[in-house]
């Protein structure tokens, strides 16, 4: 498949994407959609997943290019269970985040890979992790990156509030979702949602056309 | 450990060396003036899709180098291990050699462990490699086989990006099989079923793209076995040669004939025994 890739900074498949993390009162809600594409014009994937498992309750998500996120996760899943295994004891959110921020600001020149890290530990339960393009580590209340994000941008610094209930995170989430893919033409698909409490993970998929619909749609 | 993986793990970094001796090759060659020759590319359809019983893979059979076509009946789909097969697109020598170290890899994991390759294996060993070669390896690849956890189609791209999907196309022609895969796939259809719409798919990447043609060849990968059918279909286009291109001996009648004995010196002779015990 030999085709001009205009304009795309990425070479290959990439998740021109939305992803979001939102912490609430008990637990975090990590979200994305579903969409892969090449050169901004090609959608390779409609169901590609993005919510990559590293641990039993930490999650991340990926942006940028699709091959250099699926490598990342790899190692990074292998050195988080290792770490596990030697403490003995289930890993914490900020060393699965540091994980990820090692990797990808030891390789910065190669690789072009973003990820929000989220999840729930012992020590200070529910937690949100950017590791940005360079390796930059940021803990926030709540974030959105990838490309669509910059269309809801707006709409989440309104919308917040800390200390949500779990429906009340749900919709917030769902709804920042669907105004991003309605407006970013490299995200799409459906809305896959997952719910990382310390009771376990929930994981909701919304198919495109049971998303919120807004004003003139 | 357990080394499960036989690949050695080369030095870290990328080995470029044959990109030099080719550099240095095209200059020694008529002092520059000789290009190397284009690489084959299979300018291709290739399709998959899985079925009720087991996994359907379907490919044309053409390979281009530039505007020729270089082989009319280029095979494909390659074979993994008795339950996992791959159709390759891309650089027809990428696909070809890729393809193969991860049969050879798999085929000594099996010897080892005694266990039967899983597909998921095979995916994620040529998504380590792809990767490392940061997608100079032009490989595109679709692997589809049938393990104890089921049946399995993933999609390989050049870069190492993988992809688990019921259905899919890739190559050049890829736009137009996806057409015809995204109409009529179902979940769960039979298997005649499916090897039509396979057959449909490829049909329209031929028909459709200038860099696939030829004949169609089909791999039905079940539990209980491989059915590799090539051609599934030939071209209707076919062209009958219009004479015999064959010589026979005596053809070229031989005018003269000089026999010059080669003396050969013994230089050097060593006996290393051989300890067959």
């Amino acid at each position: 498949m030999e085709r001009n890739l205009i304009d795309s900074q990425i070479k290959g498949v990439s998740t021109g994407t939305t992803i979001l993390a939102v912490t609430f009162n008990g637990g975090v809600i990590i979200g994305s959609d579903s969409r892969a594409s090449i050169g901004g014009y090609y959608v390779s994937s409609k169901t590609i997943n993005k919510l990559i498992q590293v641990h039993d309750r930490i999650f991340c998500c990926i942006a940028g290019s699709l091959a250099d996120a699926q490598a990342v996760t790899k190692a990074a899943k292998f050195q988080i269970s290792f770490h596990s295994i030697q403490m003995e004891s289930p890993p914490l959110v900020k060393a699965a985040a540091s994980v990820l921020k090692e990797l990808c600001y030891n390789n910065k020149e190669e690789l072009q890979a973003g990820f929000i890290t989220a999840g729930w530990d012992r020590k200070k339960g529910p937690q949100v992790y950017t590791v940005a393009l360079g390796g930059m580590l940021l803990s926030q209340p709540f974030t959105i990156g990838g490309s669509g994000s910059t269309y809801i941008y707006g709409y989440a610094d309104a919308k917040y509030k800390p200390d949500m209930s779990k429906e009340e995170c749900l919709q917030f989430a769902t709804n920042a979702l669907a105004l991003a893919m309605g407006r970013d033409n490299v995200s799409g698909g459906v809305a896959h949602l997952v719910v990382i409490t310390e009771e376990g993970v929930e994981h909701i998929v919304i198919p495109g056309d049971k998303l919120p619909k807004f004003h003139d749609e | 450990m357990a080394l499960s993986n036989v690949v050695e793990t080369p030095a870290s970094g990328f080995n470029f060396e044959n990109v030099c001796r080719n550099v240095a090759l095209e200059g020694l060659l008529q002092g520059g003036q000789t290009k190397a020759p284009k690489p084959m590319k299979t300018g291709t359809t290739i399709a998959g899709v899985l079925c009720k019983n087991g996994v359907v893979l379907g490919a044309d059979t053409r390979a281009t180098s530039g505007e020729v076509v270089a082989d009319k009946m280029c095979a494909k789909i390659h074979y993994i291990s008795p339950n996992i097969y791959c159709c390759g697109a891309g650089t027809a020598a990428d696909t070809e050699k890729t393809t193969d170290l991860l049969s050879s890899n798999l085929t000594i994991f099996s010897m080892n462990s005694g266990r039967n390759p899983r597909v998921v294996m095979a995916v994620n060993i040529l998504q380590d490699m792809l990767f490392r070669y940061r997608g100079q390896i032009g490989a595109s690849l679709i692997l589809g086989g049938v393990d104890c956890t089921g049946n399995h189609l993933y999609k390989v791209g050049p870069y190492g990006s993988i992809d688990n999907v019921p259905y899919l196309a890739m190559g050049s022609g890829d736009l137009a099989a996806l057409g015809i895969l995204e109409d009529r796939f179902k979940a769960n259809m039979e298997m005649e079923e499916a090897k039509e719409l396979v057959r449909d798919a490829i049909h329209s990447g031929i028909m459709s793209d200038l860099g696939s043609g030829n004949n169609i060849d089909i791999c039905v990968i079940t539990k209980q076995g491989v059915d590799y059918i090539r051609p599934y279909q030939e071209s209707e286009y076919k062209d009958k040669r219009q004479r015999r291109y064959k010589y026979r001996p005596g053809t070229t009648s031989i005018l003269t004939e000089k026999i010059v004995p080669l003396e050969l010196e013994v230089v050097q002779e060593t006996v290393q025994r051989m300890d067959t015990a």
